[in-house]
């Protein structure tokens, strides 16, 4: 592993091993959404401006913003 | 009533839970709100067999037992508290097949309460279509609850449930409890703890007291003293909310994920991406086509707001004129008639006419909800929305102030964030709502001529679209200096599901129109009656002989006019004799600047609990009779008007712009005011409100009248 990544750093139809949440406010209501660590993850699509993004996690679509996003670590 | 058991329905956002509460009571259903919170509480009763009759209630869409909203805390609200009234016999979870392993993050943490649960099995048509093969015998015994397969959308399984459901209502009244099952021993990870809370509040379930622990500070049901006893304790043993509710999270999930893997069966999972629904997003989220389609969508609802409710409204509208002069006719002259007429059926009438609107525009947004596009939309907007300090779903409250901010503000509900929540519901009523037309349209009809320009663009056309733009960037301007005014600190997030897109249900879209008018209706009714009836008073009687006086002086005056002209002679006089008219002399030095007499300032006055008065007051005032207002008679009479101190017309542009102005900022309506203060209980933010758009109003028409004069 070189340098930590996270889901926002996901191109369109990329994916990725969630590997650890940072702590942070949010990482519970992630957690209860289905982004545990050892989850899949795929970048679906990007909203106009960046922001906010949407992936594919536990077989469904989640729309979250950037800033939340970069508390998610990945393996890729 | 009470003796008829308690059914709850709970589950995910998404689900099917709304559907299947539709399904089960059909039009046997009412809203109402859960007590201290200004969150719909849906109820209604459900026949399950010949003899067995249930109260169904809805309770709001949640991902998990640990609220992040107003809303998702009134599901923990009932369900902790054996003394709610609605407090469950039985819990309903609605459960997603396609989507199980989230859906039974929920059905987990309710069925650890001890409460005898159900989950019915939504959706298995989607999920068979992702080649998902679910084994509904082994899945009912691994969860340890019954498992009934349903269809909300058609109806499918219904006759089943309510089976199911009336043996296990049935069984629990001869006693027999239904299997108790604990999937995580949440309790076990602060053992004293629990048990300390357990004793000390009755409590036989361990998830219960856990949920205490973490929870009960928040709760509505429990007194201060024991609030304080929990936090406490909660200090005595060193609780770590955060990391223990992370830990069982995670504990819930590992469950979940050895059951899901034994009885659903994936057969091909890379069929799954090539679905509908991606195709669909392809171009809806596009990045440029994304928000094309957005805006011709925006643009057909604002039509359809526009010419297609023009005709019931005209319907409306005639009819109550109609019905009006009718009653005139049949009933003999006295003042209780004039009151009826006049006062009662005429604010009535008021109200009655934005039904077609507001029927048009939640026809639209509840197919868009439905159809799974809105939180499409909020998740185009969320990043233009949030840089003026607003959020992606303050969108749906924007548009719906077009028609009318009162169900705009409610639908701010939707909004996690307070700071964001509450700076939509301060600049939604800026929006300009359908009560606004009328003085738009004669006041431009009035000053703007109805030229075409560039071939194809009318010029009053063109005006009335630039009073909709200013208003909307009055909005988010406003917003914007809230956003740095505004000192409320709270993280703004947006973790939203993007459903599947399906095919509206359209005995939903139906019930949400019903829904909607119906709240409207007597939300908005309550407050445009009274104060009909108010101005009416105010404009029939007048300091003692005055108004006598005043129509003896123009019997004198006009004794040769013919019985019409006299009459709307006597009428203006009697008015300005009234205490209304005096009222509008009061006022005049503060709005001459804006270049208004005392006529006008009778209409603002009239108009400031519900601006939609103004056109029927300035038809009064203007003596043209209370039963004619059609717009050309009116504008042939204000072109007519002329201005005592200059000589020349009374409505200059100047004065007609200044009142656009005026109208399109100013906080006239009541009924806003109302719904505001109940949404943000108290009178700290409609009285701002009040006070920053009646600034704005002032002195946006102060600037127009002074630049144009």
């Amino acid at each position: 592993m070189d340098v930590l990544k996270s889901v926002a750093d996901l191109k369109p139809g990329q994916k990725g091993i969630i590997s650890k949440l940072q702590e942070d406010e949010l990482t519970l209501k992630l957690l209860e959404m289905g982004c545990l660590p050892g989850t899949e993850v795929e970048m679906c699509h990007v909203a106009p401006f960046g922001d906010p993004l949407c992936i594919r996690v536990s077989g469904y679509l989640l729309s979250l913003r950037k800033s939340e996003a970069e508390t998610i670590l990945i393996n890729c | 009533m009470s003796s008829l058991p308690n059914i709850s329905l709970v589950g995910n956002p998404n689900s099917g839970k709304s559907s299947l509460f539709n399904q089960l009571t059909g039009l046997n259903q009412k809203v109402g709100n859960f007590p201290g919170v200004t969150v719909d509480k849906k109820t209604g009763t459900c026949r399950l067999t010949a003899a067995h009759t249930a109260v169904i209630t809805d309770l709001p869409g949640t991902y998990s037992l640990y609220p992040k909203s107003p809303d998702e805390r009134v599901v923990a609200n009932v369900l902790l508290n054996p003394r709610d009234p609605v407090f469950p016999d039985l819990v309903v979870v609605v459960v997603d097949a396609a989507n199980l392993k989230r859906n039974l993050l929920l059905f987990t943490e309710v069925k650890d309460l001890g409460l005898p649960v159900l989950l019915a099995l939504n959706m298995l048509d989607v999920a068979r279509k992702q080649n998902l093969q679910i084994d509904v015998p082994l899945l009912s015994e691994r969860l340890h609850a019954p498992v009934v397969s349903i269809n909300a959308r058609t109806g499918e399984g219904m006759d089943a449930l309510k089976k199911e459901i009336t043996k296990m209502l049935t069984n629990a009244s001869n006693g027999l409890a239904p299997r108790k099952h604990t999937f995580v021993e949440a309790a076990e990870y602060v053992p004293e703890l629990t048990g300390q809370i357990k004793r000390q509040f009755g409590l036989e379930n361990d998830y219960i007291a856990y949920q205490y622990a973490h929870q009960g500070e928040e709760v509505s049901f429990l007194g201060q003293d024991q609030k304080r006893q929990l936090e406490r304790w909660r200090d005595d043993y060193r609780f770590q909310d955060k990391s223990l509710q992370a830990r069982e999270t995670v504990a819930r999930y590992e469950v979940i994920g050895r059951i899901v893997a034994e009885a659903v069966k994936e057969a091909d999972n890379d069929q799954r991406k090539e679905n509908f629904t991606s195709r669909l997003d392809a171009i809806f989220l596009h990045r440029i086509w994304g928000t094309v389609i957005f805006l011709a969508i925006l643009l057909l609802i604002f039509q359809a707001i526009f010419a297609w409710a023009e005709y019931p409204m005209n319907l409306i509208d005639g009819g109550i004129a109609q019905l009006n002069q009718w009653l005139h006719n049949q009933l003999p002259k006295s003042l209780l008639v004039d009151l009826l007429t006049d006062g009662l059926i005429a604010g009535l009438g008021g109200i009655l006419v934005f039904i077609p609107q507001i029927a048009v525009l939640f026809a639209f947004i509840s197919v868009l909800e439905e159809s799974g596009y809105m939180a499409r939309v909020v998740f185009l907007m969320d990043r233009m929305m949030r840089s003026v300090g607003l959020n992606g779903r303050s969108v749906v409250p924007l548009i719906s102030g077009v028609a009318c901010a009162v169900p705009a503000v409610m639908a701010t509900r939707s909004i996690d964030n307070w700071k964001e929540r509450l700076i939509t519901i301060m600049v939604t009523p800026l929006m300009s709502c359908s009560a606004r037309i009328p003085i738009y349209t004669i006041l431009i009809a009035l000053v703007v001529p109805d030229q075409t320009v560039l071939g194809v663009m009318n010029l009053q056309g063109i005006a009335l679209m630039a009073l909709y733009l200013l208003g909307f960037a009055a909005a988010i301007l406003s917003a914007l200096v809230m956003k740095w005014v505004l000192k409320i600190k709270g993280r703004s997030f947006l973790i939203m599901e993007l459903p599947e897109y399906k095919m509206p249900r359209w005995a939903n879209v139906g019930l949400t129109i019903i829904e909607k008018v119906k709240a409207f209706v007597l939300e908005a009714g309550k407050v445009i009656i009274a104060i009909a009836v108010i101005l009416w008073v105010l404009s029939t009687y007048g300091p003692p002989g005055q108004m006598q006086q005043a129509e003896a002086k123009v019997r004198q005056e006009y004794k040769n006019a013919g019985k019409d002209e006299l009459g709307n002679h006597i009428a203006s006089a009697r008015l300005e004799a009234s205490y209304a008219g005096h009222f509008g002399k009061f006022i005049e030095p503060a709005i001459r600047p804006l270049g208004y007499d005392w006529k006008i300032g009778i209409a603002l006055l009239s108009s400031f609990a519900a601006r939609e008065v103004f056109v029927g007051t300035l038809s009064t005032i203007y003596s043209v009779g209370s039963d004619d207002e059609d717009t050309e008679t009116i504008k042939e009479r204000l072109q007519q008007e002329i201005n005592p101190r200059t000589g020349g017309p009374m409505y200059t542009p100047a004065t007609a712009f200044s009142l656009l102005v005026f109208y399109a900022f100013a906080m006239m309506c009541m009924s806003t005011i109302a719904i505001v203060h109940r949404e943000t209980k108290g009178w700290k933010w409609p009285i701002i409100q009040l006070v920053y758009m009646t600034v704005l109003a002032y002195v946006s028409a102060l600037v127009v009248y002074t630049v144009l004069k």
